[in-house]
């Protein structure tokens, strides 16, 4: 601590408290204005999605695939379909390979091997996903020879690797060693140990870093512009492009037509339902106590 | 923490039948806690691959465009497809300074929230107010985007941009027409963005500063902001200086909502008024019609020096962070 504010707390309290306090208050205030100001936008987000979105989100929105260019009516039915294949090619791929590294960090990577594994999932995660897009494109779909709901989802894959692997390994940490310990003195071997007491005594922590990587993922649009591509009708082929909901909001927002404009906020409100609920849900899991055996 | 170790081999009483107990079944289970040790690795191995492949796509990818403008393809503003010229500086410029302008807004801002948070809020509203912020970094950028599009933009149009040039013009960063779509409505939904990213991290490395030396301050009468400043902020500083790189990291890659309201024109400007292009956007808008293996490439090529760029301030942040957190966590404190 510099003299000047030793200075400052040693002046007698009645000649400089005023100011200090003065001080004091006006910090209050700032901080407190912050939050506000942060909190403005949230609010106004939300706002105008309920507001916009709830009157355009009906029947027709949700069953119906998108009308030619400049006509009115039709909905996003392909576009969330679409989303929920490849949000489940994603996570099919993404969730046991990333709790798969994260059983590795936790229970074999106190080692030189494990360090370059979490550094490198480290650096993977602050990638941003537009590079992803390009990387898929150029394994993917450059391979295949076309867009695909295949490409979008090993995009997304990617991206959830290491985000579950870092929270699976930080939530096996948190199971204390005398239970392994216990399950070796029984006798259970240590693949047995590990899948059946440890991550089975993790395992609401595993599903709340499963979840949040889902909703991160759910609303990703750039990494799915040039691999999944986008579609106006209905596909049930994997191999073919496909339409996203994100992809979807995003084209008809900056169209010049009003009736797109609508529909992207329906589908918005829709994208945001998702993930808040799923978000919402871990708290709840998580509120329940990260761990059954720690306090 | 150290990793259990395996137990050596048992011995264990054999059952009347002559058979050996079921869990001294060790033979086996070497060969089955090596399968599940070669499985597990590879799959902390694919995340190694996986780095390593996109290192490879980009380089191999770019490597047309390289050998066409070598460096200089960073210091050319062209960007002109039909006759096949390509220059970076632009992107690199918008991507830059959208950037900068977003942590000029944010970080004050986020710093004040995480102090509100750890420090001043009563009790009951610390949960609430932690939760909301971090809604914010869980809202989907391409709804920032649409957000932005029809809301913040003609806000700033029609109130903040005229009041900025009327009182601000003479610094030149405010002139031009305002159209709303611009640097300045980037920089601004950036700032959005990153406000969660840079308080949550502030306040992490706030809750590691020990209690005692909170209270030790305020025992030497200090008010309570003189407590935070001297005796949390201070100390945490080199962690927040890290949250705020780690901000920077996210809105250089961000994507969709920058795409959307920075006018996509890959022209240098003084003004923030006036359109800008960054290096993802351009990559976003331009990747799938590129014709052309030149024109791919140099985009590929934007995507690599991206990539270079992000990595680099990442690891500056994790860096950071780390030196106040370590040996230290967070929750023990919290």
């Amino acid at each position: 601590m510099p003299e000047t504010d030793i200075a400052v707390l040693h002046h007698s309290a009645e000649t400089i408290s005023i100011w200090r306090r003065g001080v004091n208050g006006l910090a209050t205030l700032a901080a407190a204005a912050s939050v506000v100001l942060v909190l403005a936008p949230l609010i106004a987000v939300f706002g105008y999605l309920i507001y916009k979105g709830i009157g355009s989100v009906n029947w027709a929105f949700l069953t119906q695939t998108p009308k030619p260019p400049g006509e009115t009516g039709g909905g996003m039915a392909n576009a969330i379909a679409g989303s929920a294949a490849i949000l489940f090619i994603g996570s099919l791929a993404g969730v046991p390979l990333g709790i798969g590294a994260g059983v590795y960090l936790a229970e074999y990577g106190q080692n030189r091997m494990g360090n370059v594994i979490r550094f490198t999932a480290d650096v993977l995660n602050g990638v941003p996903s537009i590079i992803i897009g390009i990387v898929a494109y150029s394994l993917v779909v450059l391979t295949q020879g076309h867009f695909s709901a295949f490409a979008g989802g090993v995009a997304l894959a990617i991206m959830m690797i290491p985000t579950i692997a870092r929270t699976t390994e930080e939530m096996l940490l948190l199971v204390p060693n005398a239970v392994r310990e216990a399950a070796y003195g029984l006798g259970v071997s240590r693949w047995r140990t590990t899948l059946s007491i440890t991550l089975r005594t993790a395992t609401s922590g595993v599903i709340t870093g499963v979840m949040l990587a889902f909703a991160r993922v759910a609303g990703e649009t750039a990494p799915l512009l040039f691999t999944a591509f986008g579609n106006q009708f209905w596909n049930w082929k994997l191999n073919q492009p496909t339409a996203a909901l994100p992809l979807q909001i995003f084209s008809y927002a900056i169209s010049p037509y009003d009736d797109w404009h609508r529909q992207a906020w329906a589908g918005a409100l829709i994208l945001i339902v998702l993930i808040v609920a799923s978000v919402s849900a871990v708290r709840l899991v998580a509120g329940r106590g990260m761990l059954k055996g720690t306090s | 923490m150290e990793s259990p170790q395996p137990i050596a081999k048992l011995e264990v009483a054999q059952d009347p039948n002559g058979q050996i107990a079921p869990l001294a079944n060790t033979g086996t289970s070497e060969i089955a806690d090596r399968f599940f040790y070669v499985a597990m690795l590879s799959c902390g191995l694919v995340i190694l691959v996986l780095v390593g492949l996109i290192v490879y796509e980009l380089m191999t990818k770019s490597s047309l465009s390289w050998h066409a403008f070598g460096l200089k393809f960073f210091f050319r503003s062209e960007w002109d497809p039909v006759n096949d010229q390509f220059g970076a500086l632009p992107f690199v410029y918008g991507t830059i300074v959208s950037s900068i302008l977003a942590l000029v807004i944010a970080v004050p801002l986020a710093i004040g929230v995480a102090v509100f948070i750890t420090e001043m809020s009563p009790r009951w509203l610390k949960g609430p107010l932690a939760f909301t912020t971090e809604l914010l970094a869980a809202i989907p950028s391409v709804i920032y985007g649409l957000w932005a599009i029809f809301v913040l933009v003609p806000l700033l149009r029609i109130y903040l941009q005229p009041w900025l040039a009327a009182y601000f013009g003479w610094t030149g960063l405010f002139d031009g027409p305002p159209y709303g779509i611009g640097m300045l409505a980037a920089g601004i939904i950036l700032a959005i963005m990153v406000v969660p990213i840079v308080s949550s991290i502030t306040r992490e490395v706030m809750t590691a500063v020990p209690r005692q030396q909170r209270e030790a301050v305020l025992a030497l009468g200090a008010t309570r902001w003189e407590m935070i400043r001297t005796g949390v902020l201070r100390n945490a500083r080199a962690g927040i200086l890290g949250g705020i790189i780690l901000g920077l990291g996210r809105a250089l890659g961000e994507t969709m909502a920058v795409t959307m309201v920075i006018g996509n024109r890959p022209e240098i400007a003084k003004s923030l008024f006036a359109p800008g292009y960054t290096m993802a956007s351009v990559i976003a808008n331009e990747f799938s019609e590129a014709t052309g293996d030149l024109y791919l490439s140099s985009l590929i090529e934007v995507g690599l020096a991206l990539f270079i760029l992000t990595i680099i301030v990442n690891v500056l942040a994790q860096i950071l962070v780390w030196t106040v957190t370590r040996g230290n966590p967070a929750r023990a404190n919290a």
